[in-house]
């Protein structure tokens, strides 16, 4: 009866959001008389942080200060249609949207702005501010507020975008068959370190080592949380969560959140994460996505940590003591892969 | 039948009525309306309901309201300064300790009843304290740092 340890790596390409129907999302851009804007979306944000970027995106695009953007979520009656927060796909599909609207809308400030100003629109630039300004001539300048004033009670303009993202159809190879699914993938890479006890079959992750590829890091904090907890909801896939933790018979399953364990604040380990950052083609600013794919490689890495720790494959999630015993059990004893029996 | 009861909440007398059996969860939110208490499991598991009763953290889905009669009851509404977040409100933001924030309350009272009867705990001290509370989206990791980083800093000292 002993303690083993073991190491276990896992490298993913995930690939983001899905592919069915071309997974679009779309997006509306407005600005108000007051020179905020407004995106409208029926994308969720469950926390992941999806309103920070796709805000962050519009002001960016548009060209105004990030506090002048408001983005309303999450009324699929009334918002532009959205397919969902999953996959990885929020910041991806709704933030290319967003960017497309923001064009728009850009492109119709700009010519409001020229009227007031009597210039042509391709003579104009945006500060960053709340002001646009004559390229070169930066004391020839109106605000954003003012322009939108002008829009709406003397030139009858509506200072609005429309963003749709649809990913394109692949085309079939006709000789191969060979066809792309998925335009955009990000990486990663994790090396999990597990303490297996062979008397309890109890298996513990003692350090958590990893690269992920997300893309361009919109917001470098939010896409550090994404990471931190996704890869900690990995490891509670791969060691914990199952509705029926003790038996086969259903029977003797979980009833309720009594039973269906989870881990808590005690059973996490530490983790050094490094972000790489090599920006997505069609991705909006490069990003691709920090959402699911956080949690991917963790559960394969500790599979394999296993393996090397005490020399059995198990293949059936989570990896629970009972499984793990089982395994030990039909093996024989345990210890370093390819050695016993 | 109803029975009336008074007890404090975040420092204000509260009177009201209860039927007998009504846990305090269900107390303070629909009959004295501090929403900022959440319900998440009503089994005492998940640990977002925790309420501090005379300055001790307890799961309200699982307290008689008429067990708190005569006692202090404290909420995440009561944390605030005027117009200052509590120290560990804002150490909770700075750290992004919370993403869909359903366990935050909970996470909050429960590191703040640690912080009231020790103010200079481990990190061990501070997973002990949470470790009755679950949370789906941090990992826990930041929500750890947020607390560590109060009970270090001069800011706790003089909340």
């Amino acid at each position: 009866m002993a303690k083993h340890r073991g190491r276990g790596v896992a490298t993913i390409n995930y690939p983001i959001g899905m592919n069915l129907g071309g997974d679009p999302s779309q997006a509306l851009v407005h600005s108000n008389p007051t020179g905020k804007f407004t995106v409208a979306l029926s994308s969720i944000d469950l926390g992941q942080g999806m309103k920070s970027v796709t805000r962050q995106i519009c002001a960016e695009t548009l060209g105004v200060p990030v506090e002048d953007v408001y983005v309303d979520t999450a009324d699929s009656d009334t918002g532009p249609h959205c397919m969902g927060s999953f996959a990885s796909r929020g910041t991806h599909r709704v933030g290319n949207a967003v960017m497309t609207a923001a064009r728009e809308a850009r492109a119709v400030m700009l010519e409001a702005a020229a009227e007031e100003l009597e210039v042509d629109p391709g003579d104009l630039e945006t500060d960053g501010k709340g002001s646009i300004r004559v390229k070169g001539a930066p004391h020839r300048s109106i605000s954003v507020r003012d322009v939108a004033i002008a829009a709406q009670f003397r030139q009858g303009k509506t200072i609005s975008g429309r963003g749709i993202f649809l990913v394109p159809l692949s085309d079939v190879d006709p000789e191969t068959g060979e066809m792309s699914p998925a335009t955009c993938y990000a990486h990663a890479c994790l090396i999990a370190e597990v303490e297996v006890d062979d008397e309890t079959g109890e298996v513990t992750v003692l350090k958590m080592t990893s690269a992920y590829e997300i893309g361009r890091a919109i917001n470098p904090k939010l896409v550090e949380q994404q990471l931190v907890g996704g890869s900690w909801m990995g490891m509670s896939h791969a060691l914990y969560e199952t509705p029926e933790p003790y038996y086969p018979n259903t029977r003797d399953g979980a009833r309720d959140f009594n039973e269906y364990l989870m881990p808590g604040p005690g059973d996490i380990c530490p983790h050094d994460i490094v972000v790489l950052e090599r920006p997505a083609p069609d991705g909006p600013f490069g990003a691709k996505g920090p959402g699911e794919m956080c949690a991917n490689p963790v559960l394969p890495a500790v599979a394999n940590a296993v393996f090397n720790a005490v020399g059995v494959r198990i293949n059936e999630l989570p990896m629970t003591p009972e499984r793990v015993l089982r395994a030990l059990k039909e093996r024989g004893a345990a210890g370093p892969p390819g050695r016993t029996r | 039948m109803k029975t009336p009861i008074q007890f404090h909440l975040n420092g204000e007398a509260v009177a009201t009525f209860v039927e007998s059996g009504a846990n305090l969860l269900d107390t303070l939110r629909e009959t004295v309306g501090d929403l900022s208490v959440k319900g998440g499991c009503w089994q005492g598991t998940c640990g977002t309901c925790t309420v501090l009763i005379d300055g001790v953290p307890r799961l309200s889905c699982v307290t008689l309201a008429e067990a708190c009669a005569g006692k202090s009851v404290e909420t995440t509404a009561g944390l605030r300064r005027g117009a200052d977040l509590h120290p560990l409100q804002q150490a909770f933001m700075d750290r992004f300790a919370a993403q869909c924030g359903y366990c935050t309350p909970g996470m909050l009272m429960a590191a703040k009843a640690l912080l009231d009867r020790n103010p200079n705990p481990t990190r061990a001290e501070v997973i002990d304290a949470l470790c009755g509370n679950i949370c789906r989206c941090t990992g826990y990791e930041p929500i750890i740092q947020a607390v560590m980083d109060v009970a270090g800093s001069d800011n706790r000292r003089r909340a």
